[in-house]
């Protein structure tokens, strides 16, 4: 009986774009690859849906330097609705605004809440409604009473594998202490961000991790946290190793260690930005095909559809797991890197 | 390089950068200060403690243990000496049962002896007492028959005579 309901249920979602599909004839051809770019990339207004020709957006606010040198305005506020005369969204650059100055288009210092910038600020907010509730409930008990159940006890159980599995394991018992705050705020940013990504309206939804941009930022601290605290053995492993010494003199092992300590982080950045765009793009990619499908006949859609549902359902649970493997393997090699550069001396 | 001309998601942004950075900056001074220091250290010091329990639950078992096997100890030397006291109080009793028998026995001779040397002197003086009273009555018989029979000297010759053979052929 269950199954015979799930069944419906998909029947119904399978044939919803039906209904559609009669008033949108006239539209124009899908630019699949277009959609997808434009949905992964960060905008000025947060877009919840289309009907009918209208949109539906929430305005965000925009804030931006003018380049132009003339005394005047220098800083503007506004929204995509009001954008003053000598600023337009430039077409070549994905949409970012741009100044007209003296017949020049000139990138003025956008400083605008963006749809990525917002959603950042929305998981900085639930990450502190999370642990700052958390630590009251640990403000309010001692270690002599049981230990939490429920909620706090889920986030307990997670920031202490973290803690003690990723963290003290691979930096060590006797360094792991001041790093263990900044992991754990990675992990969690991370993990956060990942998970909101998935939802798919507003709260939710940009496509924050999977911009270059924050892995960059990510990436670049855990580069500070490994070298401005790395020891003498460390720097040694990297300008004068244990290889044989026609190796140091024309320093060839040396310029390897040393592209070493920058492909690091590199890597870092590139697995997180690459895994969470990709996901993206391919659920972003299944939704399209929908559409796509649609656009061709009625057999074609009803087939792709069925086949899109399957495919995007696996695709969310799969990019649930990844959503957390992701945070976890950033996390995880922020730890070694960060251990490698305190390890003690070598037991030859 | 124009990065311009990449996709969006690969291209620079400085306005997310700096919202990045703030953002960033904002969560990670709240969390270490007041968010994961509270839940690590209430978990180090849950440990500690669990740790410290299980010490104490240790040693007082151990303690238990000693306890038991000093409460045996006790038991067992409390029997010993139970066991040695009967025996005393039954060497005692022995002692004292055989100290009065021997006394009862002693008492018992002497109470003999001292029947029997009365009725040694008893018999003595009632030997004594006999004697007189023979000799007495011998004399009184004597002199009876003296008185009587020594009229004539024939018959004190007799009487002379007889007496002489009764000693003669008393010796």
């Amino acid at each position: 009986m269950k199954q015979l309901k799930s069944i419906c249920l998909l029947l119904m979602v399978a044939f919803l774009p039906l209904s559609l599909y009669a008033n949108e004839q006239e539209e124009e051809k899908l630019d699949i690859p277009e959609i997808v770019l434009e949905h992964l990339a960060d905008s000025y207004e947060w877009h919840i849906a289309s009907y009918q020709g209208k949109h539906i957006s929430i305005p965000l606010p925009i804030i931006i330097r003018s380049a132009s040198d003339n005394p005047g305005q220098k800083w503007f506020f506004c929204t995509a609705h009001s954008l003053p005369e000598q600023f337009f969204f430039s077409k070549e650059h994905h949409g970012k605004i741009y100044e007209r100055v003296g017949g020049e288009e000139v990138r003025p210092l956008d400083l605008s809440i963006t749809r990525n910038v917002l959603q950042i600020w929305i998981v900085v907010a639930l990450l502190l409604v999370v642990f700052l509730s958390c630590a009251n409930w640990y403000k309010k008990h001692d270690e002599k009473s049981n230990a939490p159940g429920g909620f706090v006890g889920a986030v307990e159980m997670l920031v202490m594998m973290i803690h003690d599995d990723v963290i003290k394991s691979s930096i060590g018992e006797k360094h792991y202490k001041p790093y263990a705050p900044y992991l754990l705020t990675v992990f969690f940013f991370i993990l956060f961000t990942n998970l909101v990504g998935l939802l798919p309206i507003f709260p939710g939804g940009a496509n924050v991790t999977g911009n270059i941009n924050i892995t960059f930022f990510l990436a670049f601290c855990t580069f500070l946290a490994i070298n401005l605290f790395g020891n003498k053995e460390y720097w040694k492993d990297i300008f004068w190793p244990d290889v044989p010494i026609f190796l140091k003199a024309i320093p060839v092992m040396p310029a390897i260690e040393l592209f070493g300590v920058f492909t690091k982080p590199f890597a870092l950045m590139i697995r997180l930005f690459a895994n969470m765009m990709a996901g993206h793009a391919v659920i972003l990619s299944f939704t399209c095909v929908i559409f796509l499908g649609w656009s061709m006949g009625v057999g074609y859609g009803l087939g792709l559809n069925l086949f899109s549902i399957l495919m995007l359902l696996f695709m969310n649970a799969l990019e649930l797991l990844v959503a957390f493997v992701q945070a976890y393997v950033f996390t995880m090699l922020s730890a070694v890197f960060i251990g490698l550069a305190h390890q003690d001396h070598h037991a030859e | 390089m124009d990065f311009s001309k990449l996709p969006a998601i690969l291209t620079p942004d400085l306005g997310l950068l700096f919202w990045m950075l703030l953002a960033f900056a904002v969560i990670f001074f709240c969390l270490a200060k007041y968010g994961f220091p509270a839940i690590t250290n209430m978990v180090e010091e849950r440990k500690k403690y669990i740790d410290e329990s299980l010490l104490k639950a240790h040693e007082a078992s151990e303690r238990l243990e000693n306890i038991k096997q000093e409460g045996e100890a006790i038991l067992q030397e409390a029997r010993d000496r139970q066991a040695q006291i009967l025996k005393e109080a039954a060497e005692t009793r022995d002692a004292i049962v055989e100290q009065a028998q021997q006394k009862a026995r002693a008492e018992g001779a002497r109470l003999l002896e001292d029947a029997r040397v009365a009725i040694d002197q008893e018999k003595k003086a009632a030997i004594a007492d006999i004697r007189q009273q023979v000799a007495a009555l011998s004399v009184g018989i004597a002199e009876k028959v003296l008185k009587q029979s020594l009229k004539d000297d024939k018959a004190q010759m007799d009487l002379i005579d007889r007496m002489l053979d009764d000693v003669s052929t008393d010796k």
